[in-house]
């Protein structure tokens, strides 16, 4: 297990540094070589002659590539100081970036809003998983019934429906008709309660779409390992039905169902966009929103680096229950 | 929720177990029926089969695939629903007397109670039938452990002890191992012990040596044979494989079409069968102390649909004497199960002084 282990953690560090030079060939190779001046982008829309000048020399666009490259790792690592246009600005590590138009390093930015963003995904995470796998299950023990088919369809609307229907609606009911929650977003330091109301409607939406999801899979997969011989071993040692389904069954039936979550938790820490924007949650998706429609690069690129770590770690997770689940993985 | 083990199917077909008469034998099995209903029609699995079987004994249950051998020892077990049919109930008729007790109109959980306990079962593919993600050492405990109210300790010693007696090298350190860790023949041995740990006096042994290379059949038909003599366990093993039951059986029981075909000693459905389909079995079985002069006789077409089971005989499409008895009666009439010879029965409706000559003219001169 512990070999298994270091394996993965070499190889998310690998993935890691691989991400780093895809984003920074992304944001200033290829617009080097396209003939586009990343300055502009950091510069804002008004920009004159004179400032662009002193962020390309910040950001040492005259320097060779590697040189280029050096600094940007050497940012993210050990952080970084630009010079030039006359003044001098200090970017701490981890340095995604500067905001020369508003004087900021990005991190901290959005670091305050990772939490946000953060407590949205894991919180509809746990929902989803307990709602999605207990339907899929009973759903695959009473295949053809009233309830595997009402939970079906439930599950395809929760599929087909987009975030801003289900999300509008249930503010509608839960907040505006009945005025059980305000909906209104407010910071875990400020009160508990009120967070907890606050985050409540877009954890129940952000979940009923991807129970859906987790629903339909752990049904498939539990249709088919209920046939497994191992199952009929099971119950050939006298085994009560729950236990069969409880231990033997449903210990195979989280394969399929961790590797979703793995993709999903790490994609909702970069994409939770809509949700967010929605429920007007202070978190990452409504930073990209703002950050796009201003053409603002370093944002962009920060969360870029931040969701394809997250990405990378939650399945550097997920491969270590794996690990822990099914001990053929180990021998990797 | 409802159990999906449960026999309501028991109601189908003639009333259980009011009117007849007490079992004599340890294991007796009269005119079990399994049916599954499907979209394309009703499958008749098993349908109508009949026999017994005492303490010590062996008997091997012969046939192709799909005449219903494995469904037989399913229904015995109330394991019929999990089968690949699985998407509708099961219909079980008939009755099944254990130790002198019905177990058809049994309730469900006394059954559970009695499976891996009272009788137990060993499959065809042990790598497939343990579970991938426990140890070996951890589902013996379980199995003993649902029957025995012990400790893990006192249950993992005993797994131990159990690997030990199936000869497997090093059990107190292969207990934590992982089935994919053993062997095919290692595996079949853990899966032996698993049945064994409860000292089970019927054991069940659907094909268990067919996913197992040649060297390690012959271990482990031995073995069985000799937990059978330590146990003094009644026997059952289903095979495809004449071989097998040659090596291990007291009894034999030929299947085909869900029906018996012959039934007798080991040595009188050897030596002096007296059905067509059982030449053709014997037939088809290569043989190394013979000079091979002839080719293998194999068996021509296929196995009959369960759906569309012939009429009259369920072999005479593939019967090569169907002509034999005068009128056609074997495409119109099933022919009943009679005795030929002292606690030898077939079923066909050739005269045994026909099934004699062609035995002793035609047939045992090619063997």
């Amino acid at each position: 297990m512990l070999a298994y282990l270091i394996r993965r953690l070499f190889a998310v560090a690998v993935m890691l540094v691989v991400i780093m030079l895809v984003v920074f060939g992304i944001f200033f190779l290829i617009p080097q070589w396209t003939g586009v001046d990343p300055a502009t982008m950091y510069v804002g829309k008004q920009s004159d002659a004179a400032a662009l000048e002193g962020i390309r020399q910040k950001l040492q666009l005259g320097d060779p590539i590697y040189v280029q490259l050096a600094e940007f790792f050497k940012g993210i690592f050990v952080g970084r100081t630009y010079s030039g246009g006359g003044d001098v600005t200090h970017c701490p590590a981890p340095c995604f970036g500067y905001s020369f138009r508003n004087e900021q390093a990005i991190w901290p930015v959005l670091a305050d809003r990772l939490p946000v963003t953060l407590a949205l995904a894991l919180g509809a995470a746990v929902l989803w998983l307990i709602g999605g796998v207990a339907a899929g299950v009973l759903s695959a023990l009473k295949r053809g019934s009233v309830w595997d088919r009402t939970a079906m369809i439930v599950a395809l609307s929760g599929v087909s429906l987009p975030i801003y229907f289900t999300g509008l609606l249930s503010l509608a009911v839960f907040s505006f008709g009945l005025g059980w929650l305000d909906g209104q977003f407010v910071p875990l330091e400020e009160s508990f309660t009120g967070w907890l109301g606050g985050m409540l409607l877009p954890w129940l939406t952000l979940a009923f779409l991807y129970a859906a999801m987790y629903a339909r899979i752990t049904r498939a997969t539990m249709l088919e390992i209920m046939g497994e011989d191992y199952i009929r071993t099971a119950r050939a040692k006298g085994l009560r039905e729950p236990v069969v389904i409880g231990k033997h069954a449903m210990r195979s039936a989280m394969t399929p169902v961790l590797t979703l979550l793995g993709i999903d938790l790490g994609a909702l820490v970069g994409g939770a966009i809509l949700t967010e924007t929605t429920f007007s949650l202070p978190g990452l998706g409504q930073a990209v929103l703002k950050a796009i429609s201003e053409r603002d690069l370093p944002v962009i690129l920060g969360v870029t680096l931040i969701t394809a770590t997250a990405v990378v770690v939650a399945n550097l997770v997920v491969d270590i229950l794996y690990g822990v689940i099914d001990p053929r993985v180990r021998l990797g | 929720m409802t159990d999906p083990l449960s026999r309501t199917g028991a109601t189908v077909g003639e009333p259980v177990a009011t009117t007849s008469a007490p079992p004599t034998a340890f294991l007796e099995v009269r005119d079990l029926r399994v049916h599954f209903p499907t979209d394309d029609g009703l499958v008749k699995s098993v349908d109508g089969l009949s026999f017994q079987l005492e303490k010590g004994k062996t008997l091997g249950i012969v046939g192709e695939s799909g005449s219903g051998k494995s469904v037989t020892s399913l229904g015995i077990l109330g394991l019929h629903t999990t089968g690949q049919y699985g998407r509708q109930k099961a219909r079980i008729s008939g009755e099944i007397w254990l130790d002198g007790e019905e177990l058809l109109s049994a309730d469900p959980d006394r059954v559970r109670k009695l499976r891996g306990r009272e009788m137990a079962m060993i499959f065809q593919d042990p790598l497939s039938a343990l579970h991938p993600y426990f140890t070996i050492g951890k589902q013996i405990v379980e199995a003993y452990r649902v029957h025995h109210d012990v400790d893990k300790k006192t249950a993992r010693k005993r797994a131990i002890e159990m690997l030990d007696r199936v000869g497997i090298p090093q059990p107190d350190k292969r207990v934590d191992s992982y089935p994919h860790e053993f062997s095919g023949g290692m595996r079949q041995r853990a899966m032996i012990a698993m049945a064994l740990v409860n000292n089970p006096e019927l054991l069940i042994a659907d094909e268990p040596t067919t996913a197992l290379d040649v060297t390690v059949q012959a271990q482990i038909l031995d073995l069985i044979r000799d937990l059978q003599k330590e146990f003094g366990s009644a026997v059952i093993i289903i095979t495809h494989d004449l071989g097998v039951v040659a090596e291990l059986a007291d009894d034999i029981l030929v299947m085909y079409g869900g029906r018996c075909v012959e039934r007798g000693s080991a040595e009188k459905v050897f030596y002096e069968p007296r059905h067509p389909y059982t030449w053709g079995l014997l037939g088809s079985m290569p043989r190394i102390d013979k000079e091979q002069t002839d080719r293998l006789i194999p068996v021509e077409g296929a196995p009959p649909s369960l759906i569309n089971i012939p009429s009259g005989c369920a072999f005479n499409p593939r019967c090569p004497y169907a002509d034999v008895p005068k009128g056609g009666i074997t495409r119109t009439e099933r022919p009943e199960l009679r005795e030929v010879a002292g606690g030898h029965f077939s079923a066909c409706h050739m005269s045994p002084e026909d099934r004699q000559r062609i035995w002793t003219e035609q047939i045992a001169p090619k063997l």
